[in-house]
């Protein structure tokens, strides 16, 4: 590899470098609070955490109804 | 001092500076932030559906928007499209080459694409009396590893000569390169707005990358193998990873950093696939060792298993309203659960 292109690479590395430095940072604790809080709030309209019921469930094998 | 010496030394002060940084906002971790919160309870999914069709190893599969069809990609050289209500194949597309690695179904629904081991990139439609190969897109020097629709009219690829790229359909031309990973990449996922998306590579980085102006944003490092799954949160803050070091991370973005590990002492099998219920808080794993662990992502704990498949799941997917879990597999089935 020539001296140039190495050169090259490593401007772009550090410049890079730069930009990932420059983020702006919340706490942890903020960015669990807020992913909870998300999940939290979703919870019930998840299927598959929650469950679902049978009759509305469209992969579920329809069940032949039985006159008694 | 050279050049060379004085940027080396800028580069690891940099570094260092982001770990610092990173170090000085690191307040707790997710599990222990999660002590309050009720676990979740103990997953136990049943198989609905098992579909048969391919006649090889299954690499991929993708939902289709509208939660009942979906895409499966199989080295037996086709694509099949399965109504997943029913598990009748409403279609089969067959591959030029059949060392496929990706497929995806576009938002809209028209279209779906592949590539693999050809290095190509190939759309089709389907809603043309016969389905037709609308574009091959060709400018990869690696084989393509993942592909995702934005739209009828712009794809995004990851490959294997490390870059990702944004094509227009229209032209058949890249619009944008996305430059950074030093390996193979292997796996990209679309932030929820659309804007942004996140990469996973043989580097064993992930990288998010804003689509508009191809800059790299932000590099996260924690994994020590292949990333080789990646997926976005719903709320869209946070990445979860799969790698071949046997673990699963989460990502926070605006915390710029890892804030829990899925991972297990028993478990020494490499993560292939991932994907994430509904609300985030599920995060099915396929691994292989043939299983789909369930892990409770605030908790950082296995809450169940997917077993039934003969071979490694090489491929999972949850479609948009969060109704089940599909998973692929090399023993050529994909299982739907619920």
């Amino acid at each position: 590899m020539s001296s140039n292109s190495t050169l090259t690479t490593m401007r772009r590395t550090v410049e890079q470098l730069k930009l990932e430095a420059s983020v702006e940072r919340i706490k942890v604790s903020q960015a669990a609070a807020d992913l909870q809080q998300f999940c939290l709030q979703n919870a019930s309209k998840d299927s598959l955490l929650v469950g679902v019921p049978a009759a509305s469930n469209p992969f579920r094998e329809p069940r032949s109804c039985t006159l008694l | 001092m050279g050049e060379m010496e004085q940027m080396k030394k800028e580069a690891e002060g940099l570094k260092t500076q982001i770990e610092a940084a990173r170090k000085a906002v690191n307040d707790t971790d997710m599990a222990s932030a999660a002590a309050g919160v009720a676990p979740a309870p103990r997953v136990q999914l049943k198989t609905r559906r098992t579909l048969k069709g391919h006649l090889a190893k299954i690499y991929a599969m993708h939902w289709c928007t509208d939660n009942r069809l979906m895409v499966s990609a199989s080295q037996d050289g086709k694509l099949l499209i399965w109504d997943s209500h029913s598990g009748n194949k409403v279609n089969a597309v067959p591959l030029k080459s059949s060392w496929v690695m990706t497929c995806a179904y576009a938002p809209s629904g028209n279209l779906v694409a592949s590539g693999g081991l050809d290095n190509m990139c190939t759309v089709y439609n389907l809603k043309t009396p016969v389905i037709k190969t609308v574009k091959e897109l060709d400018a990869h020097a690696g084989y393509l590893s993942c592909c995702r629709f934005l739209s009828d009219n712009e794809i995004l690829t990851a490959s294997g000569d490390t870059t990702c790229a944004l094509w227009d359909l229209e032209t058949g031309k890249q619009t944008t390169v996305f430059l950074s990973h030093v390996g193979d990449c292997m796996c990209l996922a679309l932030s929820p707005d659309n804007n942004s998306f996140i990469s996973g590579a043989c580097d064993s980085l992930a990288k998010l990358w804003d689509i508009r102006d191809g800059q790299c944003k932000q590099t996260f490092l924690g994994h020590t193998s292949d990333i080789n799954a990646i997926s976005f949160l719903p709320s869209g803050n946070a990445v979860v990873t799969g790698s071949d070091d046997c673990t699963c991370k989460m990502y926070d973005l605006r915390a710029d950093q890892e804030v829990i590990c899925y991972q297990d002492a028993a478990l020494n099998s490499g993560v292939t696939s991932l994907a994430l219920s509904m609300s985030g808080r599920l995060v099915f794993a396929g691994y292989d060792d043939f299983n789909c662990n369930i892990w409770d992502s605030l908790k950082g704990e296995k809450v169940g298993v997917l077993s039934g498949h003969d071979n490694r799941v090489s491929c999972t997917g949850v479609p948009a309203d969060g109704m089940c879990v599909c998973t692929g597999s090399w023993d050529s089935f994909l299982k739907i659960w619920n």
